[in-house]
């Protein structure tokens, strides 16, 4: 192969990647050209990991890479491969229906193809019974579930223009002022002109910053008339707070949608949403869900004091024992969680399903979720999580119904 | 030593007992080459750490660290007045009646210099080699001015001047992937994922750090790791806990792995009690059996 050549096919491999999506630049591609000049070109492994540790830095974005080499330097070159390449850029992959989020009325679920082990009947008809149960609920009170199409709309406009803060937390990194630190290097400055008297003593004080915010949001068939609403507020989180919002979404298997969220206009945003979940209105498996996050997710979004919003209604259908576990352990590694149910709006709800049940002794507080109002409340409870230690946990020890009523 | 292609590198780091792949072979040759840092990622264990220390020896130079944790600041990082001495030679001074002059009192004698002031200085006489340890660990203004060292790789101390490296360091930073490193940080540098190790890798390594090990516990303590990952555990061990494993199975004399020899110190590799209960009578003797039946 000619170095004409050569740089011709690596112009045209860089366009490919940024096509892709990856963060390829001219300028990497000119630090290639110079790497390649240390290494043999005879060898494919060296030039592809030469490649590879030049253009990727990130690791979710290996896969990708890989089958873009292997298409682009193996396979003859043809429009053909494009369109291979494509199908594995999620984002790009036109081809796949959308699936919305389900209208306000009662529809089968719609994400039938990803429930492979639930597919069976019996299943089936335990998520239908589930959903005239929940449906039955909701409609026993005026909330997000019952909004005509122009409260919607009115609703939505509202959710806008919330104001989102999220309490502080005391950081380890200090800065002058009026804090309890010496700070040597500005005494010693400071004290020069009176010929080395120590006369003022500068102090340092710790620098707060804002917690990180993670959501984890219930879209399973028992939850979907707040599906889009429930979209909508977390969108209006995310753009509304500093600091960045972690977001996932669940029925049967976790979904993480933060990148979907980001930086974009509302409505693409939510249409990329769509695309991405493929278990909307599935069943509920709310411990399976939450040990995707601990295992994959937790070490990577849950430092530094982070605060958790769990929206969910408990209608779970996965082992109790198994919640029971996972949310103790989400509970232990962040700094406050918090779940939101829709159904506590109501005066008669009663937290009683089987995953409530499991869950309250690990819950920091539980708030309600069906209308503005509570949203309001909720604004002004994160505001007020200053304090800079944990919620003490006494609820653990207590039997939950008893620990229910005492927070309320 | 002189580094001439990535074949030489990979037998000279395998001569100090590092294994490493092609892939990774190759990263750290182009960050010698290309001057450039050298960013590794992956799970807690795998030798990303190690990598520099072996290559600071190898290349026969000194290693400077620096471990991050939150709040780490440029008193820390890069460098400090030694006040205590400052405050004596004022009253040192003044005790003579004279009066100290501000450029008397920062010079450089009253300089304590930090990991990446030292990787500066030291690149005068060498090329030393710059660990930066855990970035996932400091926070976005230690990146910062972390970005910003690495580009020039030059500090300027107001009251000195600006001090600019002779040549720039070998740079490694690693990461647990704790927290999303800036991708600004990120893009600076050579990237590289390690990976857990496969069979063979993890069998060479194991016999390359601990050679008294036994051929058949060697194989055995290897396949059970290896079995171990493909288990649904919180925390699945890494290479540093087959090495801790091996070395105390051989302290313990065992020739081969048993129910009970695994029972006994599970502890060293299963660091939460989650997954050591999982990790029980049964499943333990089911794995056994594959060992023993694959080794």
């Amino acid at each position: 192969m000619s170095n004409n050549h050569l740089l011709h096919n690596l112009i045209l491999f860089g366009r490919l990647l940024r096509a892709l999506g990856m963060d390829v630049n001219p300028g990497r591609m000119i630090d290639l050209v110079h790497a390649l000049e240390h290494v043999n070109l005879a060898r494919k492994a060296d030039f592809f990991y030469t490649a590879r540790c030049l253009l990727v830095h990130d690791r979710d974005d290996l896969p990708l890479f890989e089958q873009a080499f292997e298409l682009f330097w193996r396979a003859p070159r043809d429009k053909t491969i494009f369109d291979a390449l494509f199908k594995f850029r999620p984002e790009a992959a036109d081809h796949k229906p959308i699936i919305a989020p389900p209208p306000l009325q009662e529809d089968a679920p719609a994400g039938g193809d990803d429930q492979t082990e639930e597919d069976d009947d019996e299943v089936q008809q335990v998520i239908e019974v589930t959903q005239t149960y929940s449906t039955r609920e909701v409609l026993r009170r005026k909330d997000f579930g019952d909004l005509t199409q122009e409260e919607l709309h009115a609703v939505k406009q509202f959710m806008a223009q919330m104001v989102w803060q999220l309490g502080l937390r005391r950081t380890r990194r200090q800065r002058p002022g009026r804090g309890q630190r010496l700070d040597l290097r500005r005494s010693l400055r400071r004290n020069l002109r009176y010929g080395g008297e120590l006369i003022e003593w500068p102090s340092r004080q710790f620098k707060y910053k804002p917690r990180p915010l993670i959501v984890i949001a219930d879209i399973s068939g028992s939850m979907e008339r707040y599906a889009r609403l429930l979209l909508h507020f977390i969108y209006s989180l995310a753009e509304g707070l500093e600091q960045e919002v972690e977001a996932f979404v669940f029925s049967t298997h976790l979904t993480r949608i933060t990148r979907q969220l980001r930086g974009k206009e509302i409505d693409r945003a939510l249409a990329e949403v769509s695309r991405e979940v493929t278990d909307w209105s599935g069943g509920t498996r709310i411990g399976e869900s939450l040990k995707t996050f601990n295992f994959d997710w937790g070490r990577r979004v849950l430092g530094r004091g982070a605060v958790v919003l769990l929206i969910s209604d408990g209608w779970d259908r996965g082992d109790p024992v198994l919640l029971k576990k996972e949310i103790g352990r989400l509970q232990r590694s962040c700094h406050r969680l918090i779940w939101l149910n829709p159904l506590l709006g109501s005066a008669e709800y009663e937290p009683l399903t089987r995953g409530m049940q499991a869950a309250l002794p690990y819950i920091d507080d539980f708030l309600p979720v069906h209308n503005l109002a509570s949203l309001e409340e909720l604004a002004t409870h994160l505001q007020n999580l200053t304090a800079e230690k944990r919620p003490s946990r006494r609820q653990q020890l207590k039997l939950s119904g008893a620990a229910f009523v005492k927070d309320r | 030593m002189q580094i001439e292609s990535i074949d030489q590198l990979q037998e000279a780091l395998r001569g100090r007992h590092y294994v490493a792949d092609r892939g990774l072979a190759t990263a750290v040759y182009l960050a010698l080459k290309l001057q450039r840092p050298l960013f590794l990622e992956g799970e807690p264990g795998v030798g990303k750490t190690e990598i520099a220390k072996v290559l600071a020896d190898l290349l026969g130079t000194e290693l400077i660290r620096l471990q991050c944790y939150e709040g780490l600041d440029v008193n820390q990082a890069i460098y400090e007045w030694n006040y205590t001495r400052q405050m004596l030679h004022i009253r040192l001074l003044e005790s003579r009646g004279e009066r100290a002059s501000e450029a008397e009192l920062f010079g450089k004698e009253f300089l304590l210099e930090r990991p990446l002031l030292q990787a500066i200085e030291r690149s005068k006489t060498q090329r030393p080699v710059l660990l930066i340890d855990e970035i996932d660990r400091s926070d976005e203004e230690f990146e910062a001015f972390l970005l910003e060292i690495l580009s020039e790789f030059q500090i300027t101390i107001p009251e000195i001047g600006t001090i600019k490296a002779a040549q720039p360091p070998v740079v490694v930073l690693t990461s647990n992937r704790t927290r999303e490193v800036h991708d600004a940080l990120k893009r600076r540098c050579l990237y590289f994922w390690i990976d857990y190790p496969s069979f063979e890798k993890e069998y060479d390594i194991v016999r390359a750090k601990l050679p008294h090990a036994a051929d058949q516990l060697a194989e055995q303590v290897t396949y059970f790791i290896q079995e171990l990952r493909q288990q649904d555990l919180y925390k699945i061990p890494g290479v540093a806990e087959t090495l801790d494993w091996t070395a105390a199975l051989v302290a313990l004399d065992a020739q081969a792995l048993s129910v009970e020899v695994v029972e006994n110190t599970i502890g060293v590799i299963l660091k939460y009690q989650d997954d050591i209960e999982k990790v029980n009578g049964e499943t333990t003797k089911q794995i056994l059996d594959r060992v023993r039946a694959n080794a």
